[in-house]
């Protein structure tokens, strides 16, 4: 009777989940939070390359310079801001959460609209600001 | 662990697609998951028409209508039929909710229903809450003193009582549980939206002597923190409730009372 009911349970499907559930806006953005996190290691990688070559001297610096510079390179370093901020805005996002804030039905929503606005709007800005400095668009 | 992928035994397959109601003007098509354990077949799913003037409003009134006319073989739990008992908690349209209380005019076109996610099924919309009760029973969800018994009753203070609000309303019908993506993947050793909002119902109960303990039996990386505020148990609630709301504040109190 006991092994009868064992191996019953043990055939029993898993009822769908993440295929069949509506993608709910905070949902969402927890998942983005983990990509942008898990981004962020290769981020760091890109970044320890830069050091290296200039630790190493003006040859592999210039290497580095060039491939940084070439549309590619822009593009990745245009994603690493953003992983950056977005993660970052992300972060805060889950601060004013661990206080116990901004757990309502709008608050939730609002906070996590606007993670996600002010993460394109600062990159947008840091971009802008770095050309700026550089003296415009090289 | 993530899966984002269902096993090979509860792979959803195309079913049965039942006649139309003749005669019928005003009709609305069903998906509904079908899984029957004396059959070696997968899972799959069955299209249902109902004849919506001859039905009440809710997806329950439909789900009836379709056992009582159409398919007498079609299972899930049901009682109330009021949004009280909790039974007849399944997914509805993409989310959790309960099929007494979802009108079926909220829903465009088709409506589709699975059981609750990520569960055992039992038989087609039925899931087995077990480990879901089972969760429930470990926060011990009683009065926990150690001074005696007062001769009439344990006295608490309107203010006091107030902290119970938005906790005691719970019916446990799963819908918060089964909606969290951490409790799919870890569901074995995180407790899930449910049971954490009743364990904060209890440690805030000025009555209970229990916080403390209550609090060590939470104090562990998966039971409690294995929510990351992922907040589809708080969206899911048939009772507006907010789950989310009352593990914020039991990880709050886990800070507090380290400070």
């Amino acid at each position: 009777m006991v092994d009868a009911r064992t191996s019953q349970a043990k055939a029993r499907p898993t009822s769908p989940h993440l295929q069949i559930y509506r993608p709910m806006l905070t949902m969402m953005m927890s998942i983005v939070h983990r990509v942008t996190g898990g981004a962020l290691y290769f981020g760091t990688l890109l970044l320890v390359w830069w050091l290296i070559a200039a630790a190493a001297g003006p040859n592999a610096y210039a290497g580095v310079q060039w491939f940084m510079e070439t549309v590619v390179g822009r593009l990745i370093l245009f994603g690493y801001t953003w992983a950056l901020i977005h993660h970052m805005l992300g972060g805060i996002r889950h601060l004013i959460w661990d206080t116990g804030y901004g757990l309502g039905p709008v608050e939730r929503e609002w906070l996590t609209v606007a993670t996600i606005v002010g993460s394109i709007f600062w990159t947008v800005v840091l971009w802008l600001v770095g050309y700026l400095v550089m003296g415009g668009i090289r | 662990m993530v899966e984002l992928t269902l096993p090979k035994n509860s792979k959803v397959t195309e079913g049965k697609t039942w006649k139309r109601p003749s005669g019928a003007r005003n009709v609305k098509a069903f998906r509904i998951y079908r899984w029957d354990p004396e059959d070696t077949a997968n899972p799959r799913m069955d299209t249902y028409f109902v004849d919506l003037d001859d039905c009440a409003p809710m997806v329950l009134d439909a789900l009836i209508w379709i056992k009582n006319k159409i398919d007498p073989t079609l299972t899930f739990r049901r009682s109330c039929r009021e949004g009280v008992c909790g039974s007849c908690a399944m997914n509805i349209d993409g989310t959790n909710t309960l099929a007494c209380t979802k009108g079926m005019d909220e829903i465009k076109d088709t409506v589709k229903v699975y059981p609750l996610p990520h569960m055992a099924v039992v038989k087609d919309l039925v899931p087995d809450l077990t480990t879901f009760y089972a969760q429930y029973a470990s926060i011990q969800p009683w009065l926990k003193t150690t001074t005696p018994t007062p001769e009439k009753e344990w006295k608490q203070s309107h203010e006091d009582r107030k902290k119970l609000d938005d906790h005691y309303e719970c019916i446990l019908c799963a819908c918060c549980t089964t909606s969290c993506p951490s409790y799919w993947w870890n569901g074995d050793r995180y407790l899930g939206p449910a049971a954490l909002l009743q364990a904060n119902r209890w440690i805030n109960d000025s009555r209970d002597e229990a916080t403390g303990e209550r609090l060590d039996n939470l104090e562990d990386p998966f039971r409690l923190y294995r929510c990351h505020t992922i907040m589809n148990c708080s969206k899911a609630c048939p009772k507006n409730l907010n789950p989310a709301k009352s593990i914020a504040e039991i990880k709050k109190k886990m800070v507090e009372r380290q400070v």
